[in-house]
Formats: structure tokens, C-alpha cells, sequence
């Protein structure tokens, strides 16, 4: 069982790693949706479904589509997009935030006794989660509804900008 | 290690890997990438802690995770449309190149 988390936790780790340390952007793109199916398979092994098929459909789908169109929409000719090479020194030192973060985490989570994991942990069914999501958690699920309206129309209104000026007398 | 640590741990390299990328890389579509990383590693721990609690309710780490993923994906579309509006005003998406508020 553990060896099938390793598996999972080490590729995941290793295509974000080479996600974020790949020159061409598409790259980027496309390997950080495999470490995003990484991630749903983690779901999965945990037992929760329903969030994996969340991750799926919105990272592994949606997400991964629109930085596609991000990426072709903001780039021109081949020949002046350079990769974006960043600086050496601001690159060494991210990678040494980095290392410092990972170990000051890896510590404290070496150094933590948590209890023993119970044998079968707890089950979610999708009729569960339905029950909740439209039961106690209701007013939360309106919210995040109302939030996703209002993000999307930002979006959308940020996105297609003033247009050109009309003339004067036109509507 | 026990499997609730190595999920902390799995969890704890993802975000280091996505704060290091959100540093070091200039292009904002990447800075973007790196921050999505490190929410998806914070999903991961509530998802870890829900398998692995002694009494856990039926659902609650799904539910987090659900809203923490809507969440997600509006940040993501909000940020896009503002990478594409830097892009339509400057030529360009590298940050070092949006200094017009600079100081």
C-alpha cells in the first residue's frame, strides 16, 4: 500500500520539479498536467473519489486548457518570444528558499508523532457528500456559486478590455 | 515513517517546488503555475489528515478540498485574464517588465 503512495509521491514531486525548471513554456504547461493527474491518483488511493474526479475534470481539464490559450494568446512570433531565462542569482536564491522551506517542513514533520493511521479510515460515498454539501454546508456552496459568477464575469471583463475608442456621437 | 507522514512529506516537497518556481521563474503564466502548485499541496494535506484522523466525519476533507478547488479555479481565471490585459498593455508577460507603478 505504501509502496503505491511512494510511486505516486515521487512522480508527482518529479514532473512539477521539471514543470518549474523547463525553458519552453508549453512544457511547463503539459508536465504540470501530468503531475496534476499525479495528484488525482493520490485521491484516489486515499479514497476520496469525488474529489479526484474533481481535480480531474477541473485542473487536468479546464485549468490546463485555459493556460493553453494564456500561452498561445500571449505569445508572438516564435523568434521574439525568447524562453524566459531568469536571472542566475534570483534563480539560486529561490532554489535556496525553496530547499529552506522543504526542510523546515520535512523536520517538522519527521520530528511530529502523529497516531498510527486507523486501519480503514473513514468512507465517503457521493450520496454522503450531496447530503452534506446540501445540508450544513449549503450557505458555503452559495457562496462559492456567487464567487465563481463574479470571478468569471471579471474575468471576463478584464480580459476584453476597453475596446477601441469610438467616435464621438456614436453609441 | 508512518503513510500519514510520508503523505506531510509528499505534500511539504510539492509546495517547496511550487514556492521555488514561483521565485525563480519571471515569466507571470509560470508565477501563476508555481501558486496553483502550492494550493494543490495544501489540498493535499486536508485530504491526508481526513483519511488519517482517528474520528473523521463521513466527508469533511472531500468537502474542503471541493470549495478549496472552486476557489482554485476562479484565482486561476481571474489571474489569466489579468496576465492577458498585462499582456495587451505591455507586449510582454515578464514581470520585470510591468513596472509602471514601480516607485
Amino acid at each position: 500500500m505504501n509502496t503505491v503512495l511512494v510511486i505516486v509521491a515521487l512522480a508527482t514531486v518529479a514532473t512539477a520539479a521539471a514543470a518549474m525548471s523547463r525553458p519552453s513554456l508549453l512544457n511547463c504547461v503539459l508536465l504540470l498536467t501530468v503531475s496534476w493527474t499525479g495528484i488525482a491518483a493520490f485521491y484516489l488511493w486515499a479514497g476520496a473519489e469525488f474529489a479526484a474526479f474533481a481535480q480531474v475534470l477541473i485542473y487536468v481539464g479546464a485549468i490546463s486548457m485555459a493556460l493553453m490559450f494564456a500561452v498561445l494568446l500571449t505569445r508572438r512570433t516564435r523568434s521574439d518570444f525568447p524562453p524566459a531565462r531568469a536571472s542566475g542569482s534570483r534563480a539560486a536564491y529561490a532554489i535556496l528558499a525553496g530547499a529552506a522551506v522543504a526542510a523546515v517542513l520535512l523536520a517538522a514533520v519527521a520530528r511530529s508523532s502523529v497516531a498510527a493511521a486507523p486501519a480503514p479510515g473513514p468512507a465517503s460515498t457521493v450520496r454522503q457528500l450531496g447530503v452534506q454539501l446540501m445540508g450544513p454546508h449549503a450557505a458555503a456552496l452559495l457562496v462559492v456559486g456567487v464567487l465563481l459568477t463574479v470571478a468569471l464575469i471579471g474575468a471576463v471583463v478584464l480580459a476584453a478590455g476597453a475596446g477601441p475608442a469610438r467616435p464621438e456621437g456614436t453609441r | 515513517m508512518s503513510p500519514l507522514q510520508i503523505c506531510l512529506a509528499f505534500s511539504s516537497a510539492l509546495f517547496a517546488v511550487g514556492l521555488a518556481g514561483a521565485l525563480a521563474r519571471s515569466n507571470s503564466i509560470l508565477v501563476l503555475l508555481g501558486i496553483e502548485l502550492m494550493l494543490n499541496a495544501a489540498n493535499l494535506n486536508l485530504i491526508a489528515f481526513w483519511r488519517f484522523s482517528p474520528h473523521g466525519s463521513p466527508s469533511t476533507g472531500v468537502v474542503f478540498v471541493v470549495f478549496a478547488i472552486a476557489v482554485a479555479a476562479a484565482e486561476t481565471a481571474v489571474g489569466l485574464a489579468l496576465v492577458i490585459s498585462i499582456y495587451r498593455h505591455q507586449q510582454d508577460i515578464r514581470l520585470e517588465e510591468a513596472t509602471r507603478l514601480k516607485g
